[in-house]
Formats: C-alpha cells, structure tokens, sequence
C-alpha cells in the first residue's frame, strides 16, 4: 500500500503540474475566436450533459494548426529560436567549462566559497538582474562609458536592442545551469586518473583531452540541455535586451495572446513548441538515466 | 469529505470578503498618477488602496478578458473600452454613489459617449494626444535648424529618420496608434479600416522601420530625459514628463512635444469598473476621489495629461493648462483625429502587419 502511494505522488505531481494544464492549452488551441470572457468559443457546458459534451466535440477543429503552416511568420520564428538557443548554449559552455573547472581544481576549503558564489545571484530578482545590463549595455551605459574612458572606442557602441545584447543576457542568466552539472561531474572525478596518465608521459593537454573530458561529458550534456530547453522559449530576456529584429517564438506568442487577443492561435503555437521541446527533453532524460546506470 | 470541501470552499470566500471590505484594487497607466494622491484616497476613506501598473492596453484587455482579474478599478483608453463593454467586462457606473459627477467637462464626455454611450460604464481620466518628442539641440545638429519637428515628415520620410538613426527614435509599440499616425501621413482617413489602406501604411512604416531603435511604450520616456533618444513617437504627456525630468537633471536636454501638423490622434483613457470587481463601493468611492477637482488638478499638474474635469481647470497651473501641446487651442483640436476598433479578422491583419514591420518577418 505504501508502494503504492509512493508511486503514485510522482504520478500524481505530473498529472496536476504538466498533463492537466497541457490538456486545457490544446483544448483551447482547438476552439474558436471570440469577443467574450473567455475570449474563445465553445465553452464546455457540462450541465447540458452528454448532449452539452458532444456539441463542445463537434466544434473544435484544426483550423489554428493550419493557419500556422500559412505564415511564414511562425516556422521562422521557431527556426529563429532554435537558431539563438543553439548559438546562446554554445556560448554559454564556453565561458562556464572553463569556470566549472576552475572551480573542481581549486583547493578544497574554497570549493564551497566558490559554489556559494555562483548560486549568489538567484538572491536577486531575475528581471532586475535583466534590467541591470540594460543600465550597462546602453548607449549611456557603464560598459561604454568605460570602454571610452579608456579610449578603446571613441564613439558609444550600440550593444542593446541588438542580437549581442540577447546573447549577453542569456549566456548571463543560464551560465549556473551551466557550471553546476559540469562542476558536480568533474568533482566526482578520480584524480588519481590524472596522476597515471603524466606518470605515463601523457602532456597535461593531452591528459585533459583524453580523460577529464570524456569523464565530465555527462555534466556537459545536462548542462546544455537546461540552458538550451528554457532559452527556446525565453520572452524576458529578447523583448528588454533584443531589439524589433530579433525574432523568437516566446515574443510571437506574446503578440498572438495580448495584441491579437487570439487564445486560440496563441495555445496552438504554445502546443508545437512543446513538441518541439519534447524530442530535446526526451534525450535530456535518457542522459539523466544513463549517467545514474552508471554510477548505480 | 465533500463536505469538509465545502466549509473549507465557504471559508475561503468569507475571508476573501472580509479582505475586500478594506482594499480596493487599481490598475492604471504607468507614471500616470501623483502618488500623493493614493496616501490621501487612503487616509480620507481609510480603505488600503493596491496600486498596480500596466504600459499596454493589449496586457490591461487580456487580463479583462480572462475574467477575475481581481482589480476594482481599471483604465483601458477609448477603443479598448468599447470592445470590453461589448464582450461584458465592466458593469454599469452607479451615478448616484458619484457625487461629484456635476465636476466633469461636457466637451469631452460628448466624444467619449462614442466609446460608451451615455458614458454609462467610465469616467474620463485623462485624455491626450500621440505626437513627436523631439530633443531639439540634437535634431537641429542633424537636420539642421529647419528641421520639420512639428511635421510626421521627421520620421515617416525615410531620408530624415536614416539620418535621425544615429540619435535614436523610439516609436509605441501600438499598432492601433501607429498606422492610422501613418494613414494620416498619407493624407488618408486614419480611421481607416480597408486593408488596402492599411497596406499602404505598412509600406510607410516598412521604409523607415530599419532605422528605428526600438517599438516600446514606456522606455522612450526614460530614452528621452536621458538624451539616451532624441525623436519619439510617442504621447503628450510622457514627452512632456521626460521634458520635466530632464530639466530637474539639469542635463542639457531640451524636449519639445508637437501635435503633428498632418493631424494627431486623441485618445481618452477611461476609469472603469469590471464586471466581477470585489469590492464595486470601494471602487465607485475612488472615482468619486478621483472626480473631486483638487484631486484631479494635482494629478494633472503632476503628469502633464489634460483631464476630463472642467471644475479642476482653475486649480491648474500655467505651464498645464497654458500649454496648447496638453490644452490644445481651437485651430489643434480641429486637427485631431479618432479611431474606432477594428473587427477581429482586421485586428489580425493590422497585428500581422505590425509584426513584420517591426521584425521584418
């Protein structure tokens, strides 16, 4: 009995939090448009009974699915999306490996310093922290302002409202995602590893290749995925930092909720972004298993 | 166990009552208010007042439409409020719980009456025009000192605004504003609802779209007092704010605001009640403090929008109510224009249209 519940709550979580809520967006995604609270048609009349239930059936139809596929607007959207979350997770390996092994090289009584260092911004507020780099990256901001103290431009760079800006807030915001699971695979690492590979005339570049990568590969992978899975779909980060030109799925799905009032529409993009995400999200968790297989 | 779920159903509501005995709930515009005046509501009907703000009518008419907002008190502008009474948002005013409705200007509920009839769901708030803030000293270091400030040429010709680029120009992030700014242009009715017109629009806005920097309706307030921007398409009053700002910083900007020549838009943005507010007597109690002249004139003279209250005009000072960019004189206000709402399957095209000036795409 007690199995059972123990079981069932995960089961349960899953059920309340993703397949409940999922099943209301691809209902709407299936109604009509309308001028009423809520803004869409059918509604489900329950106390019509069965009769109520099969009305509400007939009427939904696909009609917001193939509307997607009539505008180039939304494929290139997504294709956009997953154009900067490719390029912001490349980014953001790049400056946190390097950060993430810093930090497992570092003497132990540090370590915990370290750790603490990185989660320290989630004390403050993620659209403040947003906000800030919009204060730095200005035309009037603090990074220009420096750069031509130093007289290393002579007029202000124009960084926000721009692409750049988007991936500096982004490789900013997710770099923790980044550093935690890589630092955690390579603290685990048996250094004595290192020690045989020189004692064997192995160089430290080439021991670092042979070994300390493949073995942080897990990390590595986990990392990308919970910096590339949340950026797809990132709103914040692309309407403060971006301009008009960057173009993502989030900010369509904005404009087809709030300016067009198209709930519909709106569920509809929402329920193929899923789809989307599912195929990375399914490898994410396959990686999860594998790497417990082989610790288990 | 059902019951159990519904004692704990009954309590929930009970406490929520008792929690909107004292609390009324506003939604407004953001920098639209003079906080002075929200201690004061409060300390004259000792009801807690919760303040909250929007900067887009599309975010205010979303959460209308979902229902249960939670707030008592809300302000959608002409057009939005007019769709919301039709999809049942807001409940009627009840006249006699507002005393000081005899305060209101005549002139101004005659072109409200044709967002709602009679006036019989909203009170006008303020009301104002959509026109060009410029920073004259770096318009004139570009342009030259002729420059076409008072003109919609400043941005909408093309040879201007890729030169003005290297300023900055902001434009609202409100197709319902900006296109019919473009029809205007175009010598066409800005109140136009053909999609030809509409298109033609979209071609003004296409040439000129590159060289803006940002679609936003809050930020060029900021962009401008900081000389961050120097041409916004923008509104009254939120030019003439930063105007104030900049000249509290003492930072050498200088704004000016100018109704374009080719016509402006006027828009009323209107306090209403919706339908499912907690607490409607508390509601109606802040539009009756918000109708009172003193209350209205202190948030005029604050925020620099002109207001729906004729009894409050003596209570303003010179640099509001003599200043034809807020009051504007006869020969202005003939140059003013309204729009209405676009049906749903135009709204899509004039939303789509938007989105692929702004991006491209």
């Amino acid at each position: 009995m007690r199995r059972i519940a123990l079981i069932l709550v995960p089961y349960l979580w899953l059920l309340a939090l993703f397949l409940v809520p999922f099943a209301i967006v691809l209902k709407i995604s299936l109604s009509d448009l309308a001028m009423s609270i809520p803004p869409y048609t059918p509604q489900l009349d329950l106390a019509a009974g069965w009769e109520g239930i099969k009305a509400f059936f007939s009427q939904l139809d696909l009609e917001n699915y193939i509307w997607l596929t009539q505008d180039e607007l939304y494929w290139k959207a997504y294709l956009s999306s997953l154009k900067i979350s490719l390029i912001a997770t490349a980014l953001t390996l790049l400056v946190g490996y390097p950060m993430a092994y810093g930090m497992a090289r570092a003497p132990e009584e540090w370590r915990p310093m370290l750790l603490m260092l990185v989660i320290l911004p989630f004390w403050t507020s993620f659209l403040i922290r947003v906000y800030a780099w919009m204060g730095i990256l200005a035309k009037e901001g603090v990074l220009n302002q420096f750069l031509m103290w130093l007289g290393v431009v002579s007029e202000p760079l124009v960084i926000l409202n721009t692409n750049i800006a988007v991936y500096i807030g982004i490789v900013y915001t997710y770099l923790p995602f980044m550093i935690l699971p890589i630092y955690a695979s390579l603290d685990r690492m048996d250094n004595s590893l290192l020690e045989a590979a020189e004692d064997l005339g192995c160089s430290r570049f080439s021991a670092f290749w042979l070994i300390t990568a493949p073995l942080s590969k897990q990390g590595v992978i986990a990392g990308c995925f919970l910096v590339f899975i949340p950026v797809i779909g990132e709103f914040v980060i692309p309407s403060l930092l971006g301009g008009s030109k960057t173009l993502m799925i989030g900010k369509v799905l904005w404009d087809e909720f709030f300016s067009n009032r198209d709930w519909p529409v709106a569920s509809a993009v929402a329920v193929v972004l899923l789809l989307i995400l599912i195929i990375p999200i399914i490898l994410f968790q396959r990686n999860e298993q594998k790497q417990r297989e082989a610790e288990g | 166990m059902k019951k159990t779920l519904l004692t704990l159903t009954a309590g929930v509501a009970l406490s929520a009552m008792a929690a909107s005995a004292e609390e009324v709930r506003v939604y407004n515009w953001s920098d639209y208010i003079d906080e002075d005046l929200l201690s004061k509501f409060e300390e004259e009907t000792g009801i807690k007042l919760i303040y909250d703000v929007f900067d887009s009518n599309d975010v205010l008419e979303t959460k209308m439409l979902a229902g249960k907002s939670g707030y008592d008190v809300v302000v959608p502008s002409g057009t939005f409020l007019q769709r919301q009474i039709s999809a049942g948002a807001f409940q009627k005013l009840d006249k006699s719980k507002l005393t000081n409705a005899g305060n209101m200007w005549d002139v101004i509920e005659a072109r409200t009456n044709k967002y709602d009839p009679d006036n019989a769901y909203s009170i006008n708030y303020m009301w104002g025009t959509t026109g060009l803030g410029v920073n004259t000293g770096q318009v004139a270091d570009i342009l030259g000192e002729d420059a076409p400030i008072n003109s919609l040429a400043l941005i909408f010709d093309p040879a201007n605004a890729e030169k003005l680029q290297a300023c900055g120009i902001h434009m609202l992030d409100a197709a319902d504003e900006m296109i019919p700014a473009a029809l205007a242009y175009l010598g066409l009715n800005p109140d136009s609802h053909d999609v030809k017109d509409i298109a033609k629009a979209e071609e003004v806005l296409t040439a000129i779209s590159p060289y803006v920097q940002k679609f936003h309706s809050s930020e060029y307030i900021n962009g401008l007092a900081n000389g961050d921007i120097c041409v916004a398409l923008g509104w009254s009053g939120d030019v003439l704010q930063a105007r104030d700002r900049a000249w509290e910083a003492e930072n050498g900007v200088e704004l000016a605001y100018n109704a374009p020549v080719e016509g402006a838009m006027m828009w009323f943005d209107q306090m209403a009640i919706p339908v499912d507010a907690p607490n409607p007597d508390a509601a109606h109690k802040f539009l009756n403090f918000i109708m009172d002249a003193e209350n209205m004139a202190a948030a005029s003279n604050y925020v620099y929008y002109a207001n729906g209250n004729k009894a409050s005009q003596p209570m303003l000072e010179e640099d509001v109510i003599g200043d034809p960019a807020i009051y504007p004189d006869e020969a202005t206000l003939e140059n003013l224009y309204t729009t209405t709402p676009y049906p749903p399957k135009t709204q899509r095209t004039v939303t789509r249209t938007w989105t692929k000036i702004k991006s491209g795409t």
